[in-house]
């Protein structure tokens, strides 16, 4: 236990009791706290090495977990992605990848990233990480469920990886999915690929659901006492809302997948047509393809949210620490996330405008689709405003979130010309998609999982990441990833679709190809580029600089444990309170530039604080 | 420093791009330039809040850089300014939705004199079949289709006997002729797309779909599937060449029917009853039990 960071901090964290009557002669009352209703949780310790750090029931180890496994899949999602540019770009240049091989790179590529990777990440890897932290809960208030939880998870990534190795090889039906072509011969893998895929994904949603439940009790009934719901970090709502998003959308996912399985398995007819196939008509009748793409829709554009929410939330935090500035807006911050939540269940037919299904839905989702930008665009106005006569920092984390203002305002405005329901015709299945969505919920989510890596290294190993080597990091990955999706979009100009394995002589490529070979070099250049971050952790662990308690001079509760990093149990004796939001920089009056959330009002009686 | 100056030549790099791009879209051949001008439209629009949105960032950058001592300003919210970008935000929203609305409606609505021409797909091709002299297609259904009816046409249906049959991947269509393309495909998803038409919708088996175009450009070009149909999805092309009514009406007449194609198939099948008499083997029961 490091005993030198305490002290250090110019505020402990500590109940407004203990100081009341020691302010200059203020009345104690104004430090008054409303006392704890619940008698706080006992918690399990572990007792020997698997309890400790297996099957651990500390939140904190499980988001660790959740989060190496996450980046396991992510890099194998990222080794995909180069064997899929390797042939688009330079065609024929790898014999071994066969249009088959091709297809299964891009379906397992795009369910890797999307479920495994972002979304593990953020809700299981940060979100277990920083909800009791941030919210002054000494864990999680389900502690075994949340530890099933990410073994769940590990189980559905085991048997998805076990998809590579069945006969026939992992499905190649694309990430969505769509039937009948999924089950039926002439998509690869479906066979034992596309079960595999079902199988894995209905546990990844049995596992997300008991840590969902988790993250959205814990918010509710475990915050400290002081901590109100307008006081917590934007990242708790970020991840609170992605969470409330997911307990709804996943189900929806569930379902289509449970009816797939029966139409592969028992030949029933959710999903399948009267069906011609090599002249025979095959044992189906009556079932509706579209009916699948409005469940896995339903369920995937809240997808794109519960990736987007966390990283506002976070960005929101980092821009706010490091620009030593409250952020703009608060309460409009946290109604634009609870909207765009609530909005993100009446758009998802955008996905749709050219699937068959009856046309004049068109005018309703372009519509909610269109309104779904005015709180995106005010959240991205309040992040600049914050940089606005701040003190910014510009530093690694710094750069991140630079970097995912750019290339989020860089997708969200692609997304106009998307959600446009007549302006989305010309450019649907084309690149123009492909460069969209990996703009807006690739890079740009990317751009903020790394600077939150940045920013809680600290507190996670106790010592600080290399900022040199963070720089070449962030410009490398921000550059390379920039000149892939920039021009990617002009191709869905030329007209080039999606999900080609290769276009021949086709006269809509003939112009494209020195701008493919050029996206393929960029690609390999930004995946590589990731080894500067392994070895920066690498290097700091060794030889890095130890983290001194509180390093960014932040105020949110985190920052204030007992120790660095955080012990079973995160607060010591006693837990803090919180008297004020997490967001008072450079206070007029206050002496530092920062008054952590527990900086009761008679220890600073003398700044001119808003009330918020 | 450096971080401003990188970002703004980002910035910079990205306008620049656009305006001196040599990939950009292929000329349109189609009706449809309303959907290019809403594009148009939302590039100025967009990009403008892209390049402000940005450039504000970067002046932060320069302004605003850590300074020791420097105070930040204390102001959480500011009513006012949240008001005026949130109204001015929905006004821009609603000038892009306007237009992109109003081509939708003529996208949905399909005028009356529009050809239909059944477009139908399978792994992996396409073939045409065109309305005869009634200018009607007749009925269809998939558990019609074999060898002697590839298009699958109900055979008591009397408006499907005079439709013209393009038994290849490749179509002609005359200029300046509205066409509605009626979609139905006998497997899974497909998409028939040219792109200097513009418009596209999928082939759903099971329901017929449909959307309509006017070609107004003589010439040929590649039909592409737009929706992922499996393994040989990138190989599923077709063409189109659009033609002057009198070269349109020439391919027109020279084309087959429904009902040229049964009496081939007779004058065959009794020529191989025939041959079933000399060798006393059956070639093909069905066409025996279909009739």
């Amino acid at each position: 236990m490091s005993d030198e960071y305490e002290n250090k901090s110019s505020y402990q964290a500590q109940s407004s009791e203990t100081i009341s009557g020691t302010g200059s002669g203020v009345s104690p009352d104004m430090d008054y706290v409303r006392p704890a209703e619940n008698p706080e949780q006992d918690l399990y310790h572990a007792h020997s090495f698997i309890e400790k750090w297996v099957f651990c029931q500390d939140a904190k180890v499980i988001g660790v977990q959740y989060f190496l496994t996450a980046v396991f899949t992510g890099v194998v999602g990222l080794i995909l992605s180069w064997l899929m540019r390797l042939q688009l770009g330079f065609p024929g240049l790898a014999g071994f990848i066969t249009a088959e091989h091709y297809y299964q790179f891009v379906t397992m590529h795009g369910m890797i990233m999307v479920v495994y990777f972002l979304t593990a990440l953020f809700l299981g890897g940060f979100g277990n990480y920083l909800i009791p932290l941030m919210v002054g809960a000494r864990d999680m208030v389900f502690p075994y469920v949340n530890m099933l939880s990410f073994w769940m998870f590990f189980v559905a990534v085991a048997v998805l990886m076990a998809s590579f190795f069945v006969p026939g090889g992992p499905t190649g039906a694309g990430w969505t999915l769509y039937p009948p072509q999924t089950i039926l011969e002439g998509t690869p893998g479906h066979g034992w690929g596309i079960l595999l895929m079902l199988i894995s994904l209905s546990l990844f949603v049995i596992g997300f659901t008991m840590g969902g439940l988790n993250y959205m009790i814990t918010i509710l009934q475990a915050r400290t006492r002081g901590m109100t719901l307008m006081r917590m970090p934007l990242t708790v709502w970020g991840i609170f809302t992605a969470t409330v998003l997911a307990m709804l959308a996943f189900p929806a996912l569930l379902v289509s997948s449970i009816m797939m399985t029966l139409d592969k398995l028992l030949g029933t007819s959710f999903f399948m047509p009267t069906i011609l196939k090599a002249g025979e008509v095959l044992e189906y009748g009556g079932g509706s393809p579209i009916l699948f793409q409005h469940l896995f829709w339903f369920f995937g554009h809240p997808e794109v949210y519960i990736v987007a929410l966390p990283a506002f939330g976070i960005v929101s935090d980092l821009i706010s620490v490091h620009a030593r500035k409250n952020i703009f807006g608060y309460r409009m911050m946290v109604w634009a996330i609870v909207g765009i939540g609530a909005l993100s269940f009446f758009v998802w037919a955008h996905h749709m405008y050219v699937s068959g299904m009856n046309p004049w839905f068109g005018f309703f989702f372009a519509s909610t689709t269109l309104i779904i930008a005015v709180p995106t665009a005010m959240k991205v106005y309040n992040w600049i405003l914050t940089l606005w006569r701040g003190n910014i920092r510009i530093n690694t984390v710094m750069l991140w979130c630079l970097g995912f203002i750019v290339t989020f305002v860089n997708g969200g405005i692609t997304g106009i010309f998307l959600g446009n329901v007549s302006v989305d015709v010309p450019l649907s299945d084309t690149y123009f998609v492909v460069a969209h969505f990996h703009m807006v919920m690739g890079i740009a989510p990317l751009m903020v999982i790394m600077g939150a890596i940045y920013h809680w290294f600290p507190l996670v190993a106790g010592k600080m990441l290399d900022e040199k080597l963070g720089k070449w990091h962030f410009w490398t990955t921000f550059l390379g990833a920039y000149s892939i999706y920039f021009p990617m979009h002009y191709l869905g100009f030329i007209g080039v679709p999606r999900r080609y394995y290769e276009m021949y002589d086709s006269p809509y490529m003939t112009s494209g190809v020195g701008l493919n070979e050029f996206i393929s070099t960029a690609a390999f250049i930004v995946g590589a580029a990731q080894l500067i971050l392994v070895f920066n952790i690498v290097k700091t662990m060794k030889t890095g600089k130890k983290a001194e308690k509180n390093p960014w001079k932040a105020n949110s509760l985190e920052w204030f444990t007992s120790t660095v990093p955080p012990e079973h149990g995160n607060f010591g004796e006693r837990l803090p309170v919180v008297h004020r939001w997490p967001y008072d920089y450079n206070v007029p009056g206050a002496g530092e530039d920062y008054l952590p959330q527990t900086a009761a009002p008679s220890e600073v009686a003398h700044t001119e604080v808003e009330k918020t | 420093m450096h971080a401003g100056i990188i970002f703004f030549l980002v910035i910079l790099g990205s306008v620049l791009f656009h305006i001196f791009t040599p990939w950009y879209w292929t000329d349109i051949a189609s009706n449809w330039q309303g959907m290019d001008d809403t594009i148009t439209l939302t590039f100025w629009v967009g990009g403008g809040v892209f390049v402000a949105v940005c450039l504000f960032m970067v002046y932060c950058v320069f302004r605003y850089s850590y300074k020791e001592g420097r105070k930040a300003e204390y102001k959480p919210e500011d009513k006012k300014l949240e008001k005026i970008l949130t109204w001015a935000t929905t006004l821009g929203v609603a000038a892009l939705l306007a237009p992109g609305l109003i081509i939708w409606n003529q996208y949905v609505n399909v005028p009356k004199n529009a050809l239909e021409v059944d477009v139908m797909a399978w792994q992996w091709g396409w073939q045409y079949r065109l309305p005869g002299e009634d200018g009607k297609l007749g009925t269809t259904k998939v558990t019609n289709i074999n060898d002697e009816n590839p298009f699958g046409i109900n055979v008591d249906d009397p408006f499907g006997r005079d439709d013209i049959l393009v038994q290849s991947d490749y179509i002609n269509l005359e200029n300046n002729k509205p066409v509605k393309i009626l979609l139905r495909s006998v497997d899974v998803l497909h998409n028939w797309y040219v792109p200097q038409f513009r418009s596209k919708m999928d082939a759903v088996p099971g329901i017929v779909t449909f959307y309509w175009f006017e070609p107004n450009k003589v010439g040929e070009y590649e039909v592409l599937c737009a929706e992922y149909c499996g393994v040989g999805h990138y190989a599923m092309r077709g063409g189109v060449e659009v033609q002057s009514t009198e070269n349109y009406n020439k391919w027109l007449s020279e084309q087959e029917t429904f009902q040229d194609l049964i009496a081939k198939q007779e004058k065959l099948e009794f020529e191989n009853k025939k041959i079933v008499k000399n060798n006393n083997f059956i070639l093909n029961k069905d066409i025996y039990k279909e009739e």
